[in-house]
């Protein structure tokens, strides 16, 4: 057990929460319906607030946030994605609040330093995921265009989900225990993927190009746009307040 | 995908125990268990609630406003239905 934060765990997973806030974001004025802009903004507001709170562990937040290079995130590539349709968002709200559910629920039942902000987070993420798969299951059983394009968000995102399960550095949890979570999430998910009337993707779930690669800082093409937008504000104006 | 197509929900929420559900507004969801959730993220965010009902708007029958007069003008005349309209006897002691 620890007892201090470690920094670099800090950073992998606030930078998932940071980088899946800016995307859920993103639909921002452009979702399909009031309500579910509200239910997205939401979700990406609980993910902010985990986001500041893990960032400010690792260091000062807002210079985390807004003055590291591309290559300094240490962010999963699977939150990077971009939001694509609705369906695809929502295939990668499966996938990512499945896996933060479970992570979050390890931490919470251990005794190590993230546990208590695990506790609380584990809370939100229940719901993050209870709003995935209530959609997976609605366009899964829709009309044949929900069906057809939730399915291809689930396999256009299948081989990033392998690299959630590598062992985050400074977390308490080794490669046998990840590999347990690992088993629950394929377990979780193929039942709502099953229970919607879709099918799992084949293929592998990483490769030699994706196994761990965003938690070392190497990044798919549209993470560099992301964090242009994500940043220019604040290195446009340096310092400014409102 | 359009808003109109979803049928409407009229949404009420609890605010603590032992109060009474109130109205708090309406939304669009495709099925009952969406309008909860909804509600939920429209409604309680910044602790407004501890239990929400939804309703399909469908299903509430509503007086008609051309009716306002035969439904509600007489009550005012008689004001002998009100308590206020009793004088209250001397010597009525714990009233």
């Amino acid at each position: 057990m620890t007892t201090t934060v470690d920094k670099a765990a800090a950073l992998a997973l606030g930078d998932d929460a940071l980088v899946l806030a800016q995307r859920l974001g993103e639909w921002a004025g452009h979702a399909p319906v009031l309500e579910e802009e509200v239910a997205l903004a939401n979700i990406a507001l609980d993910l902010l607030g985990q986001a500041r709170v893990l960032l400010s562990l690792a260091g000062d937040e807002d210079e985390l946030a807004f003055l590291r290079e591309e290559r300094e995130f240490r962010n999963l590539q699977l939150v990077e994605q971009a939001n694509g349709d609705f369906a695809h968002t929502i295939a990668r709200q499966l996938y990512f609040s499945v896996y933060q559910q479970l992570l979050y629920g390890e931490l919470a039942a251990g005794d190590g330093p993230f546990a208590p902000l695990a506790a609380k987070a584990v809370k939100e993420t229940a719901y993050h995921r209870d709003h995935a798969e209530q959609w997976t299951l609605r366009l899964g059983d829709g009309t044949d265009e929900s069906r057809r394009r939730v399915q291809a968000g689930l396999a256009a995102l299948w081989k990033f989900t392998g690299e959630m399960f590598r062992p985050v550095e400074g977390l308490d949890l080794d490669a046998e225990a990840m590999a347990a979570l690992e088993a629950r999430w394929l377990a979780a998910v193929t039942a709502v993927v099953e229970k919607a009337g879709l099918t799992l993707p084949e293929g592998p779930r990483t490769g030699a190009w994706t196994a761990g690669a965003g938690r070392q800082g190497l990044h798919t093409e549209p993470f560099g746009r992301m964090l242009a937008e994500m940043q220019h504000l604040h290195r446009s104006h340096p310092g400014a307040s409102w | 995908m359009s808003t109109s197509e979803w049928p409407l929900w009229e949404v009420f929420v609890r605010s603590r125990r032992g109060l009474s559900h109130t109205h708090a507004g309406s939304l669009h969801a495709p099925d009952a268990e969406m309008a909860l959730r909804n509600a939920r993220d429209l409604y309680t965010r910044r602790n407004e609630g501890v239990s929400i009902w939804v309703v399909p708007s469908a299903a509430v029958t509503a007086s008609s406003p051309d009716e306002r007069d035969p439904f509600f003008a007489p009550s005012a005349d008689k004001p002998y239905r009100h308590p206020t309209f009793y004088e209250i006897p001397e010597g009525v002691r714990h009233l």
